[in-house]
């Protein structure tokens, strides 16, 4: 075998070494080339200090100034007429709106209840992903029982079973917070699974090393190991937790966010949905203001790529 | 082959068996994977306060040998007696990243210990001034001393070094080199140093083992005063001969 393939083999590396002598050849040839050049002294780049850039305007100023120059956009597409009041409503109108919503205590008592919604779907959720995924995540009996099932149910869509919850739970608070509480747990289950398998088995190693148990590896290695997973799904789950309430006080309810929205549908106030979308938009950005207010707490240890 | 070394040890240095005191005592070590026996029926002697170089090829068995004295590795055949007190630095420092590097040191101590145990470890090493740091933000050398007060500050019996100056630029190792010479010396511990450098060996080591084969195959004791000195013609023909052990030809100027 090896001498058939030799023949083929051979012709090889003589033609590399032709293919190569060519180029030997340029060089030696361009060589002298060089040496001429060498005398004069080749064009020199002054490398600008990046020190001052970027320190005239705080940071905090550069991120709003984006979201204002929408606003701006909007209010003059509105005072020009193109945007027509039907269509969208002017920012002014809409501040007015959402300033008479406050004074009568709709929007308030609304997100009051909202929140409560998201903050108990959350915590269930929260409880209920990080507890199944310690289980499946730590010991190999748990990932048997418990990762097939989750991996099964997590592929339905979790609004699809909207329907189904309100013949178990009813209209009142329980299919809403059910819903929240599904769509919150499979994201942070997946992550902080994964976390915990991803930890370096040489850290787990050296832990044995040094003498720690097994609830000692488990406190000081395998949960800050899984640290930064948890803290991606619950980025998620946040996310979704938003979305799931949209759905499930869209469906069926008497108060809330969404219930102002589906009311304001109904007599066509462009202006008061807008309202309740802003509000979710904020609510939205306090939800990752936590978060990353908490991965700064939690991930200190963790250098990492902040961008230029 | 093994029992052959083992028997010339112990021919010479007759105090070693049985009852004389030891830091480590393996007898007929087996360990296999899948099969193929990494370690065959191995015997290793280590005297309290010794200086143990372990050479070999990568792939020897050199690393696995470690892992099992230090308690990591348990699925093995024969007798093995190790000190309770063992702490073990491995080639990456493996500290915690999470942990600030006090807390690293004082991992899995029993108890609460307090923090002045593990500065005056730090302090050892020359890191007391780096302890409040994360280990990330540690370069290679620091990190490398960070996990060498790790093993200390248990105050070790044996201390199992898996080539811990592998990953260190040369300017680092030769300081770290010198370091775990001070602090041997100062602790008076067995120590225990597997590496692939032939110098680093003789530089530090009491005893120079060579493994091949998964047993000790070739030995070879140190006779140099310490400090070493590497222009010395004598530990020039000992790393020829040690060369020679680990398959590679020394060439006639190198060995003179």
């Amino acid at each position: 075998m090896s001498i058939s393939h030799a023949p083929p083999d051979t012709p090889d590396p003589p033609t590399a070494g032709l293919a190569k002598s060519p180029v030997a050849a340029e060089s030696s040839a361009a060589d002298p080339a060089v040496g001429d050049r060498g005398s004069a002294a080749p064009e020199l780049e002054r490398l600008v200090s990046t020190k001052a850039r970027g320190t005239r305007t705080p940071r905090w100023i550069r991120r709003t100034s984006g979201p204002l120059l929408l606003l701006a956009l909007w209010q003059v597409l509105s005072a020009t007429g193109t945007l027509s009041p039907d269509v969208l409503a002017s920012p002014g109108t809409i501040a007015t709106v959402a300033g008479d919503l406050v004074s009568d205590g709709s929007l308030t008592s609304a997100m009051g209840v909202s929140l409560q919604r998201v903050a108990l779907g959350l915590l269930f959720g929260v409880v209920v992903g990080t507890s199944l995924a310690l289980v499946s995540g730590l010991f190999r009996i748990g990932e048997d029982l418990v990762d097939a099932s989750v991996q099964m149910l997590r592929t339905v869509p979790f609004v699809g079973l909207i329907p189904l919850f309100i013949i178990w739970f009813g209209i009142g608070e329980a299919p809403k917070i059910a819903i929240i509480t599904l769509g919150v747990s499979f994201p942070l289950y997946l992550n902080v699974y994964a976390g915990i398998r991803n930890v370096d088995a040489q850290l787990i190693e050296a832990g044995q090393s040094l003498g720690l148990s097994r609830r000692g590896l488990v406190r000081h290695v395998v949960l800050p190991g899984a640290l930064p997973g948890a803290m991606t799904g619950l980025r998620f789950s946040l996310g979704i937790a938003w979305l799931a309430l949209v759905f499930a006080e869209q469906v069926n309810a008497d108060s809330g966010l969404g219930f102002l929205m589906v009311q304001a549908r109904d007599f066509l106030r462009t202006d008061v949905i807008v309202v309740c979308l802003i509000v979710y938009a904020f609510l939205g950005l306090a939800a990752d203001f936590v978060v990353r207010t908490l991965e700064r707490l939690l991930l200190r240890w963790r250098p990492t790529f902040t961008g230029q | 082959m093994a029992t052959d070394v083992h028997r010339t040890v112990t021919d010479q240095d007759a105090p070693v068996q049985s009852g004389a005191p030891a830091a480590v005592r393996v007898q007929g070590l087996t360990r296999s994977f899948g099969g193929r026996r990494v370690i065959d029926d191995l015997e290793l002697t280590v005297r309290p306060g010794e200086f143990v170089a372990l050479l070999g090829r990568s792939g020897c068995g050199k690393s696995t040998l470690l892992k099992i004295l230090a308690g990591l590795d348990r699925e093995i055949d024969g007798s093995v007696l190790v000190p309770r007190r063992r702490a073990t630095a491995f080639q990456a420092p493996r500290l915690m990243p999470w942990k600030k590097v006090w807390r690293n040191v004082l991992l899995g101590l029993p108890g609460r210990p307090p923090r002045s145990r593990a500065e005056a470890a730090l302090e050892e090493v020359g890191l007391a001034h780096r302890s409040e740091a994360w280990p990330k933000t540690l370069s290679g050398g620091e990190a490398q001393r960070a996990s060498l007060a790790r093993a200390l500050v248990r105050e070790p019996d044996l201390l199992l070094l898996d080539e811990p100056f592998g990953a260190l630029d040369a300017l680092t190792r030769i300081k770290a080199q010198r370091l775990v010479a001070e602090l041997w010396q100062r602790r008076g511990c067995a120590v225990l140093l597997v590496t692939h450098d032939v110098e680093e060996a003789i530089l530090l080591a009491d005893r120079v083992l060579v493994m091949d084969d998964g047993v000790i195959a070739h030995e070879a004791p140190v006779a140099l005063d310490r400090p070493r000195d590497i222009a010395d013609p004598r530990f020039g023909e000992l790393r020829a001969e040690l060369l020679d052990r680990l398959g590679v030809e020394a060439t006639a100027p190198q060995a003179a």
